[in-house]
């Protein structure tokens, strides 16, 4: 499995943010490396967010989000203590899911 | 008689403007660029450097199979709150003056059994294979002295000699432009293009200068340390490249890091 993700989640009344830090090298697949030879895409392609199971975010990543992706969102519904898991997968098919406890 | 008294207004509030004009475009640049590093502030990746370095000092590792747990970085074995803001420090088992990246190859051969020569090759090759390794532990250990002041000690000798050494090298002027560190960072309020240049022959103040170091580069996606950043500005100046821990960059990081006492460290900072 790939490197972990920092994540970070937070209610505040009847919102949650979540803060999630992905370790990736988001390769956009047009850099050409000192001999002049393309350097082979390789980002993250899907992420994942749910909650007790719902999702509730999605994304379509292309190789335009930068290195080390810094993702942050807001949802309703949840409370102290729930689990947010985090879940993304490459255009390699490599993936890692992490989770974090709403403070 | 209401319809004249808003014109002249609306006049005197234009002409006020206009005389603003010229500092405000001055600030408008600098602001704009504070505003983009508290941006950034959130989800600085060298938070991920910081997680695989603490992953990497527990972990039982070379050929004597142990972790780092007992290195003394100057306060010692095992003490890293407040350990980097009091390095480069003289340690008394080397009988020399070494910096966090120097002295963590002296715990990682005494401890771990690597060769320190070894090492030091794999340095040179900055961010790859076990450099990236030894950034990544470097940042966690830096992260333990976080909001802490510059407390540098010269009480040694070898301490205070390595200052005038580091204060000679800043100013000496040499390589194919005559550069010097002073050339750039030698008096206040210099700038090349939109980057502000810190004077580092004082106190520059919290958070910039030595006290900014290592920090995570957004425009390169790397984590620079203080040896990594001197190499660049030895780069920069067209100098040749100075080899990882050496004393000359030493003596450069005790000239500034003495210079700072008590300035407040950022690390890991982040840089655009």
């Amino acid at each position: 499995m790939a490197d972990p993700m920092r994540i970070r989640a937070a209610l505040a009344g009847d919102e949650t943010t979540v803060r999630v830090l992905m370790a990736h090298i988001m390769e956009t697949g047009i850099r050409k490396d000192a001999s002049g030879a393309l350097i082979p895409a390789h980002f993250i392609q899907d992420v994942e967010a749910t909650h007790n199971g719902k999702s509730v975010l999605k994304t379509m990543w292309s190789g335009a989000v930068s290195q080390n992706p810094f993702l942050s969102f807001k949802f309703k519904g949840a409370a102290k203590g729930d689990k947010v898991v985090v879940k993304w997968v490459d255009n390699k098919g490599d993936s890692r899911t992490d989770e974090v406890t709403i403070a | 008689m209401k319809k004249s008294m808003v014109q002249r207004q609306v006049l005197a509030a234009a002409a006020l403007l206009v005389g603003m004009g010229a500092a405000l475009a001055q600030d408008a640049t600098a602001t704009g660029i504070a505003q983009y590093r508290e941006m950034l502030q959130d989800g600085n990746p060298a938070e991920l450097f910081e997680m695989k370095g603490e992953k990497l000092w527990t972990q039982n590792r070379g050929p004597k199979n142990a972790t780092l747990e007992k290195c003394d970085f100057g306060k010692g074995p095992g003490v890293l709150k407040g350990a980097f803001v009091e390095l480069p420090r003289y340690f008394a088992d080397t009988g020399r003056v070494q910096d966090l990246e120097s002295r963590l190859i002296t715990c990682m051969e005494t401890l771990q059994g690597y060769k320190a020569e070894d090492l030091y090759k794999a340095a040179a090759n900055y961010g790859k294979g076990e450099s990236a390794n030894m950034v990544a532990i470097t940042t966690y250990v830096v992260t333990a002295s976080k909001g802490m002041d510059f407390a540098l000690p010269q009480g040694n000798e070898k301490e205070k000699t390595m200052y005038e050494v580091g204060k000679r090298l800043f100013f000496a002027r040499s390589g194919p432009h005559d550069f010097a560190c002073s050339t750039c960072h030698g008096v206040d309020g210099q700038r090349i293009r939109l980057q502000e240049l810190p004077n580092l022959t004082k106190n520059p103040g919290d958070g910039v200068g030595f006290a900014a170091w290592p920090a995570y580069r957004v425009s390169n996606g790397q984590l620079w340390t203080m040896q990594k950043r001197l190499n660049d500005c030895y780069r920069q100046q067209r100098f040749p490249e100075p080899k990882f821990g050496s004393d000359a960059t030493i003596a450069l990081a005790v000239y500034m890091g003495v210079n700072s006492k008590s300035a407040e460290s950022i690390v890991p900072a982040i840089k655009r």
